[in-house]
């Protein structure tokens, strides 16, 4: 199949190691990113996603391992030879270039003609509805502006891998939720292959395609957005995507106990170690005491958070076990607010039953 | 303002409040203001008042009519080709030692810095006379490119204005790389990286990106240097050896040798004014470019 005439590239990543010092950046990273794929890197500072994004850019120098675009060896070419758009934390738009120059700059080091460039740039930030503000500096712009007209420079020259580090971060919570199903559609429209930094797990599952969770300079899981959420691979995804409580369970006879019960839906074939049950806010009910078709959590009620479309409700379980609970707050039959102190039973269905082990 | 606003709660005192916070801050900026006044204002308003006799202690255009004979035409014109030679010289030297402190190895960069200081911090005179010995005809420089075989006899290398300028350029360095060191440090390297991940050469890199970027460092080294250059006395008049005429030297014959205070200060004026003009240029193109962040 011939690479050269899509819009997108493979990313392939073998082997990738990277240490600073005795400090593992990158450990042993192997990551096959499809073509045209939304690829995000998660994970808190330190967990070496930045760094993982800077060797692909170039800006880093890997120890050992192999970066791979559409087959094609790159892990010697320097940064302006990897021919891929790019867009960084802080924007990084020239101060002393315009709006027209900034975004006609990559058009420029690649020999475009000047007519070219004018109707590609008045193209691009089109796609970016700042076309009106072609001929003004950069240092009039506000953040969101600044913002787009960094996307319209890095996909101005259409580029089949486009890498992007953290580029919402620096915005305003509504304008970060409109930009990120802005880029989701300009990603489906353009369909170049997208590499995607962020410490923000409602980003990423947002946007991506493929989620590859890091930490300690690893990735401890690859996988849909739905799959990462619902199956977590192991105790630190569990807790880290998603607000979760990780109960600890006893193993007897093949079945898990909570509370001195068994775990219906539980499966506990395979070997885990130090198992644990995966309680998510809004997987929990209140329920009768018996209810059928559910898990029984028995606890108090230790505090009720208000957090405006929702009110998170804490629960005491005892044995030093805590978990909370997400409920709408409409005014609907049964909704009745719970008071400090009650005594509840929490009903977590047999299907969204879910047990970790610890990360090997 | 409507009367509704005057009106208001507590309105007329918060108005008080902020007539006497303004008094207040102007009465702290007085002593600053005076001081400016009394040494700045005053004496360059006396220069000019000064340089309006003439020698017999007539009102009269006199000092400035003569400004436009050939001697003194001849003297401005060597003060600014000196400036500017020694100016272009040490934007050539400065920049790239600059650069260097930027992207070189911590350690050498730190010496590199250390040398500067050292040699702002030792005396002119000291480092004129050190340049006098050096440059002479049987000195180290001309020692060295014999036994180098550049050259088969000495060279003149000082008592002119060779000799003048190197010594004005090793001086006015610090003021050329001191600034331009700052400007440089400013500029984030993140935008270097950006133009090399957009497909820009690292020459590329530089040319597009960090050398505008250090422009207005580069003009207000260029400018102190230019500037206090034109009013340079002791290293013209000692490694210059009386061929070297500049302004300087002339307001200080006309002062010691004629005791003709008006024409030392018609003089000065035109020196200040001429440099105040070149400022403005300075300001005015330096501006173009660049809009302030």
């Amino acid at each position: 199949m011939s690479e050269e005439h899509k819009l997108s590239m493979s990313i392939d990543i073998e082997k990738l190691t990277k240490t600073y010092d005795s400090f593992a950046a990158l450990d042993d990273v192997s990551l096959s990113i499809k073509s045209g794929e939304f690829l995000s890197l998660l994970g808190s500072s330190g967990s070496g996603k930045t760094t993982l994004l800077m060797a692909l850019a170039g800006f880093v120098r890997p120890d050992a391992g192999s970066i791979r675009f559409g087959g094609r060896e790159m892990i010697f070419e320097p940064p302006h030879k990897r021919d891929v758009g790019m867009m960084f934390q802080s924007y990084a738009l020239f101060p002393h270039m315009n709006v027209f120059q900034n975004v006609a700059y990559p058009l420029k080091l690649r020999g475009y003609k000047r007519a070219d460039i004018r109707q590609r740039v008045e193209q691009a930030l089109a796609t970016v509805e700042l076309d009106h503000l072609i001929e003004r500096g950069i240092t009039e712009m506000s953040g969101g502006q600044r913002q787009r007209i960094a996307l319209a420079r890095a996909i101005v020259f259409e580029p089949k891998i486009l890498l992007m580090d953290e580029p919402l971060s620096a915005l305003d919570k509504r304008l970060r939720e409109t930009m990120q199903l802005e880029l989701r559609r300009l990603h489906e429209r353009l369909g170049m292959t997208v590499v995607y930094v962020t410490h923000d797990q409602r980003e990423a599952l947002t946007m991506s395609d493929r989620i590859a969770v890091m930490s300690k300079g690893r990735i401890r899981q690859i996988d849909t957005p739905v799959n990462l959420y619902e199956r977590p691979a192991n105790r630190f995804i569990a807790e880290f995507v998603g607000e979760s409580s990780c109960l600890p369970l006893t193993l007897q006879g093949g079945q898990a106990l909570f509370q001195g019960r068994a775990l219906r839906g539980a499966n506990v074939a395979s070997g885990l170690k130090n198992p644990s049950l995966v309680v998510r806010p809004e997987k929990l009910q209140f329920v009768p005491a018996e209810a059928s078709d559910y898990n029984l959590l028995r606890g108090h009620v230790a505090d009720v958070i208000f957090q405006g479309e929702s009110q998170l409700v804490q629960i005491d379980l005892g044995e030093g076990m805590s978990v909370a609970i997400r409920r709408p707050t409409n005014s609907s039959e049964g909704n009745r607010l719970p008071a400090r102190g009650d005594a509840v039973v929490l009903g977590l269905h047999v299907q969204d039953t879910l047990l970790v082990g610890d990360d090997q | 303002m409507s009367s509704d606003l005057f009106d208001a709660l507590n309105a007329r005192d918060l108005r008080k409040a902020q007539r006497r916070e303004r008094w207040y801050l102007f009465g702290s900026g007085l002593p600053a203001l005076l001081l400016v006044l009394l040494t700045f204002v005053l004496p360059i308003g006396w220069l000019f008042w000064l340089s309006l006799f003439n020698a017999d202690g007539q009102l009269s255009i006199e000092n400035y009519t003569r400004l436009l004979e050939p001697i003194y035409v001849l003297t401005f014109v060597q003060t600014f080709k000196t400036g500017i030679i020694v100016t272009i010289a040490c934007v050539l030297i400065g920049y790239p030692y600059a650069y260097f402190m930027i992207k070189g190895p911590r350690w050498l960069a730190n010496v590199a810095m250390a040398l500067l200081l050292v040699s702002l911090w030792t005396s002119l005179l000291v480092r004129t006379y050190a340049w006098l010995i050096i440059l002479q005809r049987r000195g180290i420089a001309n020692d060295l490119l014999m036994s180098l075989g550049i050259t088969d006899a000495p060279l003149p290398l000082v008592y002119n204005l060779t000799g003048t300028v190197i010594g004005m350029v090793h001086i006015m360095l610090p003021f050329m790389i001191l600034p331009l060191y700052a400007a440089m440090k400013s500029i984030d390297p993140i935008y270097s990286q950006a133009a090399a991940a957009f497909g820009a050469s690292p020459s590329r890199a530089f040319r597009d990106v960090f050398l505008p970027l250090s422009g207005p460092g580069l003009a207000a080294g260029a400018t102190l240097v230019f500037v206090i250059t034109l009013g340079f006395y002791v290293t013209p008049a000692l490694l210059g050896g009386g061929k070297v005429q500049m302004i300087s030297m002339r307001i200080e014959s006309d002062v010691s040798m004629y005791a003709n205070w008006g024409a030392a200060s018609s003089l000065g004026v035109v020196l200040l004014l001429a440099t105040l003009l070149i400022l403005f240029i300075v300001k005015k193109s330096a501006g173009l470019g660049r809009r302030s962040e």
